[in-house]
């Protein structure tokens, strides 16, 4: 059986109907080519994402969550990156085979991204309005005026007030939390099929926050887009994904249904990091001077310099003689519940 | 006995030049009007949203700026009008963390010497003790020995945290204000940095001011919370009223909006405010939240609330509780 049929199993058995997967990677393989070594960002990724759904992708730092999302629309610098080896397939072809042109007509078209700080995303010589029918005329050939109109038709769609006037502001004009509407009207002016958000919220306050991940399922609702959500923020995934792929240190070590991963994880990894964010409720109940975090101790190793066996070993409260041997294969333990880890059956069964 | 630190309607308004003669145009009310206190050995939390004034109201404490207006009061003395050379005895008892442990170490000294630093300005050591101090607050703050001569560059995000806590450390102050000390972090060196300043505080009876814009994070430090909306205070409490009983419209949208990362965190029913924060330059008229706030009455529009005491130990600035404290939160019959 194959990933995803697996995978569309685990969803079937979990009660919501299977969707068509739209976009699926296969065992990419993104280095970096550095000065000081080969930097294996991305190594041996897997993950596929349906139509409606949102897939969240959580991990720290480094961990390679980006990376990937950039080798799908292949805007990773080269040089010093490259795309070693896998397959991202999109309605039936494999991207990495694709020409610059041919790419070009899927990229911001069919899949489009957004990114964490808006401003350097946003041309700030140009009016909003301008930028977003500049999509819109590229894709769809429309005339200047008509993509005009359809522009502020965009901004009144994302809920900018007074979209009229808004078209002629430039971004320095506009708040962080407008600009990030501006940058999602550009994203979904072409009825995306997939969305990539690339730490959408983290440059923004709260309440932005909870305004921009409203906006954006609302507009996944209209448009039955499949959404990939990359963030470190293991509350954003809770109240936002329907699946969830851990990454650390450049693979994916868990995959399971959000609900699933934070009733019962099975990764060392996955575990710690739950455990080191403050929760609000928790935190509200406990005396100040007693509660301390469940820390992860030491730091994530360098991706240039990994260690043998699983890479998480070394921080790892669980490791034994055989995680520091070889690198644990993901395994389905679950139905729809992929652990990376020798110990993942006994941690499931002492969840349960 | 007084408290360690008071603070009496503090205000910091920066003007705001332009033109070649650097006419004042107008200003910026970066904090309007806040007052608090911080006994010994307890942990206040200032949390908010970006401009909404925290970080000032922190710096302004330690003088780094010069208020406006208002009074900063140490063991009940007043420092407000202090010049540089009569604060230096102050600077002592209270020192600073900064969020960003890039931009706050100088990358031309080595670690044990930024740690070090302290002791020769204040002349409380000779080489050779400050040499034991240094590796005593190495040890402390969990560095390893051998990384004194090593350079900012030769360390994570995290151990730059840790000297720059080691750093606030040298001289055995009282109070230690965090600004943002650890949203530049990754959560699980967060997590380590946090036990780490909960672990000191029991040790050396340390007072915190923890400014922060992480809800989740400033409930678990802290032991009273301020809640800051464009630079003024609208709610201060014990941090478990705060979550139970948000008595003000503005807090109880902040509480809704924190992301909870439980499964059953998707079926919350949360207030989702409308429109961003007003600029401090041209606050609104009233009350700064009016046009945000769900319960917003026609007085919000042009009286101010100001911050009162309506239970016990809970301190809040809204018209809903003129006449006895609404909880939940809803308007008035007749509005």
């Amino acid at each position: 059986m194959s990933h995803t049929e697996l995978v569309e199993q685990g969803r079937a058995e979990s009660g919501s109907g299977p969707a068509e997967t739209v976009l699926e990677i296969e065992n990419l393989r993104t280095h970096f080519f550095t000065s000081a070594g080969v930097v294996r960002a991305v190594d041996g990724v897997s993950y596929g994402v349906r139509s409606r759904e949102t897939l969240g992708v959580v991990g720290e730092s480094g961990c390679g969550k980006s990376v990937t999302a950039l080798s799908i629309l292949r805007l990773v610098a080269d040089p010093p990156g490259r795309i070693l080896g896998g397959t991202i397939r999109f309605a039936g072809t494999n991207l990495l085979e694709l020409s610059e042109p041919e790419l070009e007509s899927i990229r911001g078209n069919d899949i489009s991204m957004i990114f964490q700080e808006p401003m350097t995303s946003l041309n700030p010589l140009l009016t909003v309005g301008r930028q977003i029918s500049e999509a819109i005329a590229l894709h769809r050939g429309l005339s200047r005026r008509d993509a005009r109109d359809q522009a502020v038709e965009m901004l009144r769609r994302v809920h900018i007030p007074e979209p009229e006037r808004r078209a002629h502001a430039y971004p320095h004009q506009l708040s962080g939390g407008m600009r990030q509407r501006v940058m999602i009207a550009m994203a979904v002016s072409c009825d995306p099929k997939v969305l990539i958000a690339d730490e959408p919220t983290t440059a923004l306050d709260v309440t932005i926050q909870a305004q921009i991940l409203d906006l954006i399922r609302e507009l996944q609702d209209r448009l039955s887009t499949a959404v990939i959500l990359i963030t470190h923020d293991m509350g954003v995934v809770a109240e936002n994904a329907d699946r969830v792929v851990v990454m650390y240190a450049g693979r994916k070590v868990e995959e399971a249904s959000a609900k699933e991963l934070f009733e019962r994880p099975g990764h060392p990894y996955t575990r710690g990091l739950l455990g080191s964010i403050p929760n609000l409720e928790v935190a509200a109940h406990t005396n100040a001077r007693r509660a301390r975090l469940n820390e992860i101790k030491g730091m994530v190793p360098s991706l240039a310099n990994l260690p043998e066996g699983c890479t998480f070993a070394p921080r790892c409260g669980f490791a034994t003689a055989e995680c520091r041997a070889a690198y644990p294969p993901l395994v389905q333990h679950r139905a729809g519940h992929w652990v990376a880890c020798w110990h993942a059956e006994r941690l499931l069964e002492g969840a349960a | 006995m007084s408290p360690l630190l008071e603070v009496c309607d503090l205000k910091k308004h920066f003007a705001i030049h332009k033109g070649v003669f650097s006419r004042v145009s107008g200003y910026v009310y970066a904090v309007d009007g806040v007052s608090f206190h911080i006994d010994r050995g307890e942990t206040l939390g200032l949390v908010g949203e970006s401009g909404c004034g925290k970080s000032t109201v922190g710096r302004t404490l330690l003088k780094l700026i010069e208020p406006s207006e208002g009074k900063i009061l140490v063991n009940g003395e007043d420092i407000t009008a202090l010049d540089a050379a009569q604060m230096l005895p102050y600077r002592r008892q209270m020192q600073m963390i900064y969020q960003d442990p890039y931009a706050s170490l100088n990358p031309r000294m080595s670690a044990g010497e930024i740690v070090g630093e302290p002791l020769i300005i204040h002349r409380v050591a000779a080489p050779k003790e400050r040499r034991e101090r240094v590796a005593h607050l190495f040890d402390r703050v969990g560095l390893r020995p051998e990384l004194v001569n090593a350079f900012p560059h030769e360390f994570s995000g995290g151990q730059r945290q840790r000297i720059g806590i080691a750093r606030a450390l040298a001289l055995n102050p009282e109070l230690i204000v965090g600004d943002e000390p650890v949203s530049a972090l990754d959560v699980s060196i967060q997590a380590q940095i946090i036990n780490l300043l909960m672990d000191l505080q029991d040790e050396l009876k340390l007072s915190y001011l923890f400014v922060a814009h992480d809800l989740a994070v400033v409930e678990h430090i802290s032991d009273r919370v301020a809640v800051m909306y464009l630079g003024r205070i609208v709610e201060t409490t014990d941090k478990t009223s705060l979550f139970e009983m948000p008595l003000h419209p503005y807090t109880e949208a902040l509480l809704s909006a924190v992301p909870i990362p439980k499964a059953s965190a998707r079926a919350r029913k949360r207030v989702i405010l409308t429109g961003d924060v007003p600029s401090p330059i041209n606050p609104p008229l009233g009350c700064h939240f009016h046009a945000r706030c769900p319960y917003a009455m026609e007085r919000c529009r042009h009286e101010a609330p100001a911050l009162r005491q309506v239970r016990a130990e809970h301190w809040t600035a809204c018209h809903l509780h003129d006449s006895g404290v609404t909880f939940p939160l809803a308007k008035p019959a007749g509005e």
